[in-house]
């Protein structure tokens, strides 16, 4: 789903990146957001409606409709549409509305 | 977001904080600094310039409106004049979301999971728009998108949202994006409109018409098939009271549908900041009431851009430069104040006039009530 041709615009993507979503390995780019990087790789659910848990995805892009609200690296909530994927991440689909975490 | 046990950390002071980085607050800033204010520009997003960096289309107007000139070539100029003309006199805080406004001024923010506190002397608000929302069966299915989302995916980090789209929504922003989907090789089945005629310029509409994309007026969605994504769309006919004409149904073969009918402004920050607002329908909704110097009733807060009223990206940048210009102003920095008012005030009625910007003038006279508003 990566566009490779572009009358206009030169894609520069940044090095490779490695993260997990739900455990399973997915290679994004530097400088893309999770979100960009999942959409990318096919993943549309992002996360589900909390009474009757229909699916949600990507909707608004600019941190704003909070349907794509994730888990990363433990923390619930994480607007993952304006948030850069870092080497390393662990993304989970969230259950509910999620959880706080204790400051060590 | 993790909350520390001391709480509220990091207290910064500045002069005037913008919030927002789209065409309105970096203008707003690159103006006020200019002026010789001490500006802190935040924006939640980690890339400045807002919409701008998914606008591949040329500007229209003149020169000093970036005509002729992509969106996404326009923020690196501003940000670029930002550094160097500001000096440390500018800082530039992204990934940062301002979480509130209190009565003594302050902004509430979080960056790097921290709450912070900043105390500006003076806000500018230039927090923009959001994607409107339409009712209709299965509109929740992941594959509807916003028009703003589906840029952002294939201009700014050049993917596909999928393989086949139904656009919503024959203005500027339908076209604009359809013909964008187009140039990324995503096919575009038709584009509906439930208004008798075409909303956007006939400039875009032609080359619409020429990539072979039908544009169907008096057409709405009737639901979005699917049961864990977009599979499908039902569009049918509507009669001249906007009724679907029974018997008109047609299913189209989409995995993606992309809403393109209208945005609402940002105006949380300045709900809560308790700046008086008024409905108008022709400027988006509920927009802060300002006067020409883009000062809403509360006398530190200024405005500008989308969430002032939804109009476009030059506009938005002259909004800025006024916002600026009288935020630096009220703080004593007021040189060349009479040239620099006269001129950005020619450049926006320059821009508002003739029949594309008679919506705005008429939404700017329902605001004003008689008064002058900018």
């Amino acid at each position: 789903m990566r566009i490779t041709e572009h009358p206009i615009i030169e894609f520069r993507r940044g090095n490779p990146v490695s993260f997990t979503f739900d455990g399973n390995p997915v290679t994004g780019y530097e400088g893309e957001t999770i979100a960009a990087a999942l959409h990318a790789a096919g993943v549309r659910v992002l996360s589900h409606s909390y009474k009757h848990k229909r699916p949600r995805g990507f909707f608004c892009a600019i941190g704003n409709c909070s349907s794509c609200l994730m888990k990363v690296n433990g923390v619930s909530n994480v607007r993952i549409c304006i948030t850069p994927v870092k080497e390393g991440d662990l993304v989970e689909m969230q259950q509910g509305r999620g959880e706080l975490v204790a400051q060590d | 977001m993790r909350c520390s046990r001391e709480g509220v950390s990091l207290l910064r002071k500045t002069e005037i904080a913008v919030v927002g980085g789209g065409p309105a607050g970096l203008s707003a800033a690159l103006t006020a600094v200019r002026q010789g204010a001490n500006v802190t520009l935040v924006d939640r997003d980690p890339i400045l310039g807002g919409q701008l960096v998914k606008q591949t289309h040329m500007f229209f107007g003149s020169k000093r409106q970036y005509a002729a000139i992509r969106g996404i070539d326009i923020p690196a100029e501003l940000i670029a004049a930002l550094e160097k003309e500001g000096g440390d006199r500018i800082n530039m805080l992204l990934d940062t979301t301002v979480l509130g406004y209190y009565d003594d001024g302050s902004l509430l923010i979080e960056k790097d999971e921290q709450a912070r506190v900043l105390y500006p002397e003076r806000v500018i608000f230039a927090t923009g728009a959001a994607e409107k929302m339409l009712p209709f069966p299965g509109n929740d299915l992941p594959g509807v998108y916003g028009a703003g989302a589906v840029q952002t995916l294939m201009n700014v980090y050049g993917i596909k949202p999928g393989n086949r789209v139904l656009m919503i929504g024959a203005g500027n922003i339908g076209l604009i994006v359809s013909y964008q989907l187009v140039q990324a090789g995503v096919e575009v089945a038709a584009i509906i409109e439930g208004a008798p005629k075409i909303g956007g310029y006939l400039v875009h509409a032609s080359k619409i018409r020429r990539a072979g994309i039908p544009i169907l007026t008096s057409h709405t969605i009737v639901e979005a098939k699917g049961a864990e994504s977009v599979e499908g769309a039902v569009i049918c006919k509507l009669d001249e009271n906007w009724n679907s004409i029974p018997g008109t149904e047609q299913t189209l073969d989409v995995d993606v549908i992309c809403l393109a009918v209208g945005l609402s402004p940002l105006t949380e920050l300045v709900w809560q900041a308790c700046c008086e607002q008024v409905y108008v329908p022709e400027l988006g909704g509920y927009v802060p009431k300002r006067n020409e110097r883009m000062q809403t009733s509360l006398p530190n807060i200024y405005v500008a851009g989308d969430v002032a009223g939804i109009e476009e990206a030059s506009s938005a940048m002259i909004c800025g430069k006024i916002a600026g210009l009288y935020a630096a102003d009220d703080l004593g920095y007021s040189n060349n104040m009479e040239q620099l008012s006269a001129e950005f005030n020619r450049e926006l009625n320059e821009l508002r006039a003739g029949e594309a910007g008679a919506k705005i003038r008429q939404g700017l006279e329902k605001l004003s009530g008689g008064g002058r508003v900018c």
